[in-house]
């Protein structure tokens, strides 16, 4: 009884430990990232310890410079902002519209290939995006979608599909059959079911589903470096922060403004669905 | 009526699934078919922009690839990579996921901010990681040098031993929330009545995690590794943004990418690609038929 005891002591002394340590592990990036932000650059240049500026030194010049256009001194983020909303929007518009379909024929109806689609679904993370991107930049400079948002949005498409399939498939395994058999009594068709029984029920997924698509399409990197690194002005966040970091010429604490510009977004939808989006996720695993 | 929609369930079932069948077919199979056909011939972009997929096979890219010791190299960095970050995440997030499995105070909210190396902006993070991480001006070498009476900077992500290490660091950071979040869910999962009978039985707790929890999450955690190893095989974002593939860092994919980019030798590119994943899937069968028994059971 007493290593019980003894265990017992220890472990609950340590579980506050590893929360604490983990806590600031995970948080202390993003607060150095929100504080530099509002450093003025010589400020960390000459003192890189003091982190935490005193009041009369706070800036928000460096917001500024990172938002301007080119024309206005700047660096032009209210831009690739745009373009990296328009991207992510369109995808998770599509994503939606493409998977709804998908995972409610794949859970209703029993149809010729039905298990062949997913095991092709699976397939596509066995082999790294890299070579996925080269074939499909050169696809699409033949179709002339190389440079451009809307090439960038198919690819992203194929890219959030297998998980987000996954997702609301998991979710609509879980709404009873006998509604949609009850629908059919009342003479409903499918389409019918589809849009007025099936979409109304599952929509807080559908929903996680397009933000989960959304996210992945903000936070993108290789795809949008092959695309468009010729062209500036279709740039989309990450790209811009990335393509100005490598240069010399542009102080890294505009540069971190950039990147709250570029995290802040996906933390203000994450922490409106947080709860979605990890229930959505992990769907299915404390079955086994 | 329901026997007529019946009738139509084979073909409604195809006409749903086509549109997304054809995206995942057009952007994802299709180029990793022409991967393969274009790693077995001599091309660069002009041939591919004119021929397309009509070049003289060969199967020098292969000779190529395997008489390379840079090759090699990276085969290996690739392997120390994944099978440290794969652990490493997942022995991370499983500490976490017991430290957070009993309610506390501000238990939800804190696990939503665990979750945010995870879902915030790859590109974000591993530049804050560079400037803290910086010798001149980084906050990390700043406290190093002044507080703990280092004696140089370290340049943690441009010389050969320290600079793996980082990444594997950053990897674990971004990716332990990954496994924290699917093994917490797998603990709530869990009945605790087989824990209160082993306390019962005077199990300790230590006792208890080991025979009574651990065998319990297994499961997940071989699903897990299955993932975090593939994923981290293929990993490119998070190396090529931290340190360019230098000072000992060049993974596969970046190597396929350095390839590409810089010699535009398109097909030495896919023939790496290519023995890659056969090396992948090697792995994988091995793994999935060392863990059968433990699925069956």
């Amino acid at each position: 009884m007493r290593s019980v005891s003894v265990q017992s002591r220890v472990l609950r002394v340590l579980r506050v430990v590893v929360i604490a340590a983990l806590v600031v592990a995970t948080v202390v990036p993003f607060v150095y990232m929100l504080i530099l932000s509002f450093v003025r650059i010589d400020d960390l240049l000459r003192e890189p310890l003091h982190v935490l500026p005193t009041l009369d030194r706070i800036t928000t010049e460096t917001y500024r410079e990172v938002l301007a256009s080119e024309e206005d001194g700047g660096y032009g983020f209210a831009r690739f902002m745009r373009n990296s909303a328009i991207v992510a929007i369109g995808a998770s518009a599509l994503t939606v519209a493409l998977v709804v379909p998908a995972s409610y024929a794949l859970t209703r109806l029993r149809f010729a290939g039905r298990s062949q689609v997913s095991w092709l679904f699976l397939a596509v993370y066995l082999f790294p995006t890299i070579i996925i991107a080269v074939p499909v930049f050169v696809g699409f400079q033949v179709l002339g979608l190389g440079s451009s948002l809307v090439g960038l949005v198919i690819a992203y498409v194929a890219l959030t599909v297998p998980v987000s399939v996954h997702m609301l498939r998991n979710y609509l395994a879980g709404i009873p059959e006998s509604i949609d058999e009850a629908a059919v009594i009342d003479g409903a068709s499918r389409l019918q079911i589809m849009t007025r029984i099936t979409v109304p029920l599952a929509m807080p997924t559908i929903m996680s589903t397009a933000l989960y698509s959304f996210m992945i399409a903000w936070n993108e990197f290789l795809f949008a470096l092959l695309f468009l690194s010729a062209k500036q002005d279709l740039w989309t966040v990450s790209l811009g922060l990335t393509r100005l970091a490598d240069g010399q010429e542009v102080s890294k604490t505009v540069l971190m403004a950039g990147s709250v510009l570029l995290t802040v977004p996906i933390v203000i939808l994450y922490g409106v669905a947080e709860r979605a989006l990890t229930e959505g996720l992990t769907a299915g695993a404390d079955k086994g | 009526m329901g026997s007529k929609l019946r009738g139509f369930e084979n073909r409604d079932g195809i006409t749903l699934v086509t549109p997304v069948v054809l995206v995942v077919a057009a952007i994802i199979v299709i180029p990793i078919v022409w991967t393969v056909v274009l790693s077995f011939q001599d091309a660069r972009y002009v041939d591919v922009a004119r021929n397309g997929l009509f070049n003289e096979l060969t199967l020098d890219n292969y000779a190529d690839v395997l008489a390379a010791p840079a090759f090699w190299q990276a085969l290996l960095t690739t392997v120390e990579y994944s099978v440290a970050t794969t652990v490493g995440s997942i022995g991370v997030g499983l500490v976490a996921a017991l430290a957070f499995r009993d309610r506390f105070r501000f238990r939800a909210p804190l696990r939503a901010v665990m979750l945010l190396p995870y879902v915030a902006p790859v590109v974000a993070t591993t530049f804050v990681w560079q400037v803290a991480l910086n010798p001149q001006y980084g906050v990390v070498n700043a406290f190093g040098t002044q507080v703990l009476g280092w004696e140089h900077p370290v340049n943690f992500l441009s010389s050969a031993p320290t600079a793996l290490l980082t990444v594997i660091v950053y990897d674990i950071w971004r990716y332990f929330p990954f496994a924290f979040l699917f093994l917490g869910a797998a603990l709530t999962g869990l009945s605790r009545e087989i824990e209160e009978a082993a306390v019962v039985d005077g199990a300790t707790p230590l006792q208890k995690f080991w025979f009574v929890v651990l065998p319990q999450l297994l499961p997940t955690v071989a699903l897990l590794v299955l993932f975090r190893m593939v994923m981290a095989f293929n990993e490119f974002d998070d190396v090529y943004l931290l340190t360019g593939g230098a000072a000992g860092t060049q993974v596969a994919s970046v190597r396929v990418f350095e390839q590409l980019t810089g010699s535009s030798d398109i097909g030495g590119a896919s023939a790496t690609a290519a023995v890659m994943a056969v090396f992948l899937g090697v792995a994988l069968a091995i793994y999935l038929r060392l863990t059968a028994k433990q699925r069956e059971s």
